[in-house]
């Protein structure tokens, strides 16, 4: 199946390279990039900053996109803007984008496979309680669900809730401990009960 | 356009596959897809609401069954060969196999000038407008009201810039909707947020005046 899109991106590659419109540093620059660069790492130090430094938190949560920048956490031109959604024991947020793919890729990294599909993008808006109990978060039926559509420039990313069992931690150990799901919010951090979805069974639900 | 992209709500998919599929990229040949999308953003041969349009304007068969990278690669080269960069029979001569574009361009819009004062808190109703070019309004709060919880800074209007053309930026609203009004008896509860132009808005109910309306 990939073999035809194999041939058909060595056709865009060699008729742009043959206009002088793309070069091979391009290419390089963008894997770098991705791979280096646009990682979920940069997510996990806004959270975890603001898990211990409460005017970083109130700057995260009022301009994210500020707070970014005075990380040395760029993004691109055209997001203009990054709300910051704050999980709480009683809140769960969760992003998706119904009409494509948009994610704030230079702070939680580039969007997740399933994150682009087809059945993630149709049923989260609708029924996301169902869709989190199948990707393994079973959420408490008190939990309220706030799902957010990036259907503009404005990026989204879920500030997780910091677990109990934390306390004390250095903030190195927090950043590792902050997954780019936990950030789009199709995961959280406790320990039971919301960890309990990681190990339940495959077909659950 | 109410193309098949615009799935938010959509009935009788399956289970969402997070396992073995969290990984951006599935192959070498997809970072170079995408290197090659960035790129031309970049130099300006289209822009980001042109690329978006580009995609949902696949032949409705091919967008559904393709994989994500095939559809950011249909729109690449269709707006290459749209832009006069290269012709379809070179592209097709190069990849050895008649590759598939998307289908042309209907007519874009531009902004109203005339925009309501809209303030957090405000309740909201997204027009009952239909547009067959680019929109960013999901369906699924066609017509629907909720409430403002945000505002962003101007962006380009997308209706206008997907299309080429000039429109005064606009500022957009997070609008709170509440899942079961939007699919009344047919929604898990939740409040669900969808970043909305303030051109697809209207005040649900104005502030009371003390000047005269104008009769419609």
């Amino acid at each position: 199946m990939d073999q035809p899109l194999r041939a058909q991106a060595d056709a865009l590659e060699h008729l742009l390279k043959a206009k002088s419109l793309l070069h091979d540093n391009d290419l390089q620059a963008f894997h770098h990039q991705v791979t280096e660069q646009w990682q979920p790492r940069n997510g996990a130090r806004l959270c975890a900053r603001a898990w211990t430094d409460r005017s970083f938190k109130a700057q995260l949560l009022t301009d994210g996109r500020a707070a970014a920048a005075s990380m040395g956490l760029d993004m691109p031109e055209h997001h203009r803007s990054l709300v910051v959604l704050e999980n709480t024991a009683e809140v769960h947020n969760v992003i998706c984008c119904t009409l494509c793919s948009c994610t704030a890729f230079s702070i939680i990294g580039m969007a997740p496979g399933w994150y682009k599909d087809l059945e993630y993008r149709a049923r989260v808006v609708r029924e996301a309680r169902t869709v989190l109990a199948e990707m393994g978060l079973h959420l408490p039926q008190a939990m309220r669900i706030r799902v957010w559509d990036t259907t503009t420039d404005t990026r989204y990313m879920v500030l997780p809730y910091r677990p109990a069992h934390t306390q004390g931690w250095t903030v190195q150990a927090l950043e590792a401990l902050i997954t780019k799901e936990s950030m789009i919010g199709v995961a959280r951090l406790e320990q039971p009960p919301a960890n309990a979805a990681v190990t339940a069974p495959t077909g659950a639900a | 356009m109410d193309g098949v992209h615009d799935l938010g709500g959509r009935q009788g998919f399956g289970t969402v596959q997070p396992r073995g599929h969290g990984e951006p990229f599935h192959s070498e040949a997809e970072i170079r897809i995408a290197a090659m999308w960035v790129r031309l953003v970049r130099q300006g041969l289209y822009n980001m609401d042109e690329y978006r349009h580009a995609v949902e304007r696949m032949e409705p068969r091919h967008y559904m069954a393709a994989s994500y990278y095939e559809r950011t690669f249909t729109a690449v080269a269709t707006m290459c060969v749209e832009r006069g960069v290269f012709s379809a029979q070179e592209l097709d001569s190069a990849a050895g196999a008649p590759v598939p574009l998307s289908r042309p361009s209907k007519a874009g819009r531009v902004g109203n000038l005339q925009l309501p004062d809209i303030r957090i808190g405000d309740r909201v109703r997204v027009k009952n407008e239909f547009v067959p070019g680019h929109i960013r309004m999901p369906g699924y709060i066609r017509g629907q009201t909720g409430v403002v919880v945000g505002i962003s800074p101007p962006y380009p209007f997308p209706d206008a810039h997907g299309h080429g053309l000039d429109s005064p930026w606009q500022r957009t609203f997070d609008v709170q909707f509440d899942s079961r009004d939007l699919w009344p008896d047919g929604a898990e509860e939740a409040l669900v947020q969808v970043g909305v132009f303030h051109g697809y808005l209207m005040l649900e109910r104005p502030p009371c005046s003390s000047e005269p309306q104008p009769a419609a």
